[in-house]
């Protein structure tokens, strides 16, 4: 056999052109975002879009390495790199610092870096190498527990970071389980009318959903008042259901903090005042909604720059694709990355490996996941959680750890054959 | 179940199902954005037609009123022509630049400086614009996208007094926009005075509004009801302790005159008169006049700026011989009892201190009455050398303590700005001076007649008369009596500063002073219906004329006034400072000065 030296070989080359299509147009939107009209060159290293740029390079490189290396690497060093990274983790809790309320960063000189990041990456491969190694093939309670108990730690350590955007992230890894057959559909069905009635119990007072849900249910029972078992399972339900609408209620009161309370409201009910919360949606959907069929134009955007739309070149770059691209602008970017998903699951089904599966998958659900909570939050649909926009928005830490997520998968799929 | 898990239908059942689930997210919010992009036309309507702007409303400042409820400063109105360049079109810029009278080189610097500093907030274009040019300005903005008028207030002064003493306004600097994001560039914020350290209380709160502006660049209305919008709240007004017509009597008789007049009401501390001559008057720096007057009057040699009656400070001379006294008395270097004679002069190993003809022998009181320096050394002497101190070190200090218990070699922390602490000779400076060994009382004994190693300020003058005046406790001195209502008092300066030397010493020290009003240094200028208490000062100026000075209060059975006086280089203090302080006096307590020939004499004065 020949030697190995391109090590490009059998690289897919569909989800390449996707992902910098994605890149660049991030880019340039994360340009016409922040431009500042005395540094106007888009090289131009003092500004947020010359950053961008060295992130790119910087990314292309990693990416480099990562396909260099054997992609058996992968499997075998699954674990440490996860402890690693939970150590990091340990880490930025101790001596990190604290960006918007976050106790989430790294300051090493004049690079600032996000080891929660590098978590999902971390996380994935854990997750790949633990299900991998479950010969028994079996998918009882007990197979579960390591699967969870890996997606738990970072959760946790995350979640102590207060950074509550990322800690949501891993539950996209509950995609990946139900993939696997670790999770049945009901519980995903279950899980989506459970935040349905929860949008609904704060909406309406929990005591008229106890009392219609427990009128309905009394109806129904009547008619089947011949059957009992029937009718003890639906009573059992219902009770159940009361009691989870109770608990949201005490949850949403007792638990969350003011501002997830507030962002909640802001999304149920626009008229709920919010200087702050309420005003930043607002703008956002005034932003993309005055672009229109075919969007004011690159650079010609008025509601995205500072005095209107927060955080406009990260969390809400998605505005200023509505605004200066219009409709046909928001149709491109979610097609493409529709698309990048699905290519993405279509990849990992095709893998002989159950490793490169699951880890096409935890790639797939991930971005999705931020995807479906970025763009979802700057229309409205979701409440206001900031994470960024993959590929999009700008950030060093998330591009690089994104580059290096879809790559690693791409290098597993291009050897997808040598695999056993 | 648990089998087939792996199923090839099962998996790509559940494939399906997750193609399926993200494809109907991306649907969602298509169909959302269909709906906020083009069905839905609102949001064009709040973006495009209608141009947001978040105008700041600046409240009025607060205003100033003087203790009898005369208005002492307000508000003028004015406009500054803003600029937003990220909403700045193509426009007619030489009816523009006409319009305004600037260059075509000025339209374009201020527009570029505006766009360095942000797009989309305003920078102020035009500062104080004329109502002329604003009522053409008005008719015409719609051409100007981007530009709009700002309304905002200058201060406004009916009488030209107390400019020291309220400060001023100004635009705040970078420095002071980095260390409070309160202010913005063009906010104004108290420079000095009471503007200053009344600041947060005068300016009240900005609000904003965002409101919607139509394609004619006309404001049509506020966004969302107002919704996002927050009030302003106005300046509290303030009530200055001073007396509108005695500070205005007072300016005028120091006119021509380098010096000071303090006067304090002496049973709450509220300084009734604060004079600095040269002064100036506070309309010069107000508004874009202020950079180009401030130069001027800094270049003055006379220096208006300066604030005489807190910041210069002056050996005392004889008035501080009322404080030595008080030390004596307390320490026991003499009693009430203590005689001595005056041969014209104190003199002891080399030392020479002069002194005038007087009748003699004399007492603490005649002592003062005639300002004998010899009897004044003889008692600083006795009270240093008394057996009880067992160091040069420990005496000095045990004196020390007590002149600054009556607020001097300090500042007063009040709410005057610029206060300066003056000095007092401490034991630690004649240590490094002269060795701890080199020195006695024969060394420091200048400062038994307020001469030498001691600096003290008008306004801490003052407030030794005040503190004679209660017999031995004063109240901080300070130009604020109320905040908010001419009732309420300043809660800052309700406490009773007690010195360290008891009340009898006092009642002693207040006879001695009406004594020298009586018949003593001070009886030019002695009145006939109102009882004063002074004592007049001269004070050596090795750099030309002496400075006169006088302190006093009245009346002295219950007062009303306490007063210091200092006019530079115009001699004797009986001469000048203390016919001044009985003016003032006179003034304060009959609403009225009958003396004609006296006060004309003092008016006709300069030096």
């Amino acid at each position: 056999m020949r030697p190995q030296f391109n090590f490009f070989k059998n690289i897919d080359k569909i989800t390449v052109l996707l992902f910098f299509f994605l890149v660049i147009i991030g880019w340039v939107n994360v340009y016409a975002a922040e431009i500042n009209e005395n540094h106007r060159s888009i090289f131009d290293f003092s500004q947020s879009y010359g950053k961008q740029f060295v992130w790119i390079i910087t990314a292309i490189l990693l990416i480099t390495i990562i396909f260099t290396i054997d992609m058996k690497f992968f499997p075998a060093f699954a674990y440490i790199i996860f402890g690693g990274v939970m150590l990091l983790l340990v880490g930025v809790l101790l001596f990190g610092t604290t960006v918007n309320a976050s106790k989430s960063w790294f300051h090493i000189g004049p690079v600032a870096i996000q080891p929660a990041e590098f978590a999902k990456y971390a996380t994935a491969l854990a997750l790949a190498r633990v299900i991998y190694d479950n010969k028994s093939k079996s998918r009882t309670f007990k197979d579960l527990l390591k699967p969870l108990m890996i997606i738990a730690i970072p959760t946790l350590l995350i979640f102590l970071q207060n950074d509550t955007g990322t800690t949501l992230v891993f539950a996209a890894f509950f995609i990946v389980l139900y993939r696997e057959g670790f999770v049945p559909g009901w519980i995903i069905i279950l899980g989506i009318f459970g935040v349905f009635l929860f949008v609904l119990t704060l909406l309406i007072n929990e005591f008229v959903i106890i009392g219609v849900l427990t009128g309905l249910s009394l109806i129904i029972a009547f008619f089947l008042r011949k059957k009992t078992s029937s009718v003890k399972q639906l009573l059992a339900l219902m009770l159940l259901i009361n009691a989870y609408v109770y608990v949201v209620d005490y949850a949403y009161d007792e638990i969350l903090q003011p501002h997830q309370k507030m962002r909640i409201a802001v999304l149920i009910d626009e008229s709920v005042d919010q200087r702050g919360a309420g005003y930043n949606l607002h703008q956002s959907k005034i932003a993309i909604g005055s672009g229109g069929l075919t969007g004011k134009g690159f650079l010609q955007g008025t509601q995205t720059k500072f005095s209107f739309v927060p955080e406009q070149g990260t969390d809400f770059i998605f505005c200023t694709v509505g605004e200066e691209w219009g409709f046909v602008g928001s149709v491109v970017l979610i097609g493409l990355f529709l698309t990048l998903l699905i290519r993405i699951i279509l990849l990992a089904e095709r893998q002989r490996s159950v490793f490169s599966r699951v880890f096409g998958y935890s790639l797939a659900s991930i971005i999705f996941f931020h995807f479906m909570v970025n763009i979802g939050m700057t229309i409205g649909l979701v409440p206001v959680i900031g994470i960024p926009l993959p590929m999009i928005s700008y950030g060093g830490s998330s591009l690089w750890a994104f580059s290096v997520f879809l790559f690693t998968f791409l290098k597993l799929d291009s050897r997808r054959l040598e695999f056993l | 179940m648990q089998n087939n898990y792996q199923s090839s239908e099962i998996s790509s059942r559940r494939k399906n199902f997750i193609i399926f689930f993200i494809v109907l997210t991306g649907l969602i919010f298509l169909t959302r954005l269909f709906f906020i992009q083009i069905i839905d036309h609102r949001y064009k309507i709040f973006a495009n037609s209608n141009i947001q702007r978040i105008v700041t409303d600046y409240p009025a400042r607060g205003l100033i009123y003087d203790r009898n409820g005369e208005l002492m400063v307000f508000n003028e109105p004015y406009y500054d022509l803003m600029v937003l360049p990220g909403q700045v079109r193509e426009m007619d810029t030489l009816e523009f630049i006409n319009l305004l009278d600037i260059t075509k080189e000025q339209l374009e610097n201020r527009l570029q400086a505006a766009r360095v500093y942000s797009r989309f907030r305003a920078s102020v274009f035009e500062r104080q614009i004329s109502k002329d040019i604003y009522a053409v300005l008005q008719e015409k903005l719609f051409k100007y996208p981007g530009f709009y008028v700002q309304p905002r207030t200058l201060r406004k002064y009916p009488e030209p007094v107390a400019a020291h003493t309220f400060g001023y306004v100004g635009e705040a600097g970078p420095a002071e926009i980095a260390a409070n994001p309160y202010y913005r560039p063009g906010d104004y914020i108290g420079i000095s005075g009471i503007e200053r350290h009344y600041e947060e209380i005068l300016r009240g709160q900005k609000g904003t509004r965002i409101v919607l502006v139509d394609a004619l660049n006309r404001e049509i209305g506020s966004f969302q009801e107002g919704r996002y919008d927050t009030l302003a709240v106005a300046g509290t007004d303030l009530y200055a302790s001073l007396d509108l017509e005695l500070q205005m009597y007072g300016e005028k008789l120091l006119q021509n005159k380098r010096g000071s007049i303090v006067a304090i009401e002496p049973s709450s501390g509220e300084i009734l008169a604060l004079v600095s001559s040269p002064g100036y008057d506070p309309n010069l720096l107000v508004g874009r006049i202020r950079t180009q007057n401030y130069q001027m009057l800094q270049n003055d040699t006379l220096k208006p700026l300066f604030n005489r009656a807190l910041m210069a400070s002056y050996p005392p001379g004889s008035v501080f011989k009322v404080a030595n006294f008080l030390v004596g008395l307390q320490e026991g270097g003499i009693t009430t009892h203590s005689r001595y004679g005056c041969p014209g002069y104190y003199r002891s190993g080399g030392i020479t201190i002069r002194c005038r003809t007087h009748p003699q022998p004399v007492n603490v009181v005649s002592g003062l009455q005639y300002s004998c320096n010899t009897f004044s050394a003889i008692q600083f002497r006795n009270t240093l050398e008394l057996p009880k101190f067992e160091s040069m070190q420990q005496a000095l200090t045990t004196w020390r303590d007590h002149i600054v218990s009556m607020g001097f070699g300090v500042t007063f922390d009040s709410d005057l700005s610029h206060e300066l602490p003056g000095q007092i000779g401490s034991a630690d400076y004649y240590d490094r001076i002269y060795g701890p060994r080199g020195w006695k009382a024969l060394t420091v004994i200048s400062l038994a007649i307020g001469q030498g190693e001691i600096g003290t300020t008008p306004v801490q003058l003052a407030n030794l008369a005040a503190t004679v005046a209660n017999r031995g406790y004063y109240f901080t001195p300070h130009v604020v009596k109320a905040i908010g209502h001419p009732d309420s008092l300043n809660p800052g300066f309700l406490t009773r500063k007690r010195t360290t030397i008891d009340s009898v010493h006092f009642e002693v020290m207040a006879q001695a002073m009406f004594e020298t009003v009586e018949t003593g240094t001070g009886r030019f200028s002695r009145m006939d219906d109102i009882s004063m208490a002074g004592k007049t000062g001269t004070v050596q100026n090795p750099h030309g004329e002496n400075h006169s000075a006088f302190i006093a209060f009245a009346p002295v059975e219950n007062p009303q006034i306490a007063i210091s006086v200092i006019v530079e280089n115009a001699g004797g203090g009986a001469t000048w400072a203390a016919p001044i302080s009985s003016l003032m006096i006179e003034k304060y307590i009959n609403r009225e000065v009958k003396r004609d020939w006296f006060e004309q004499r003092i008016l006709d004065a300069a030096f």
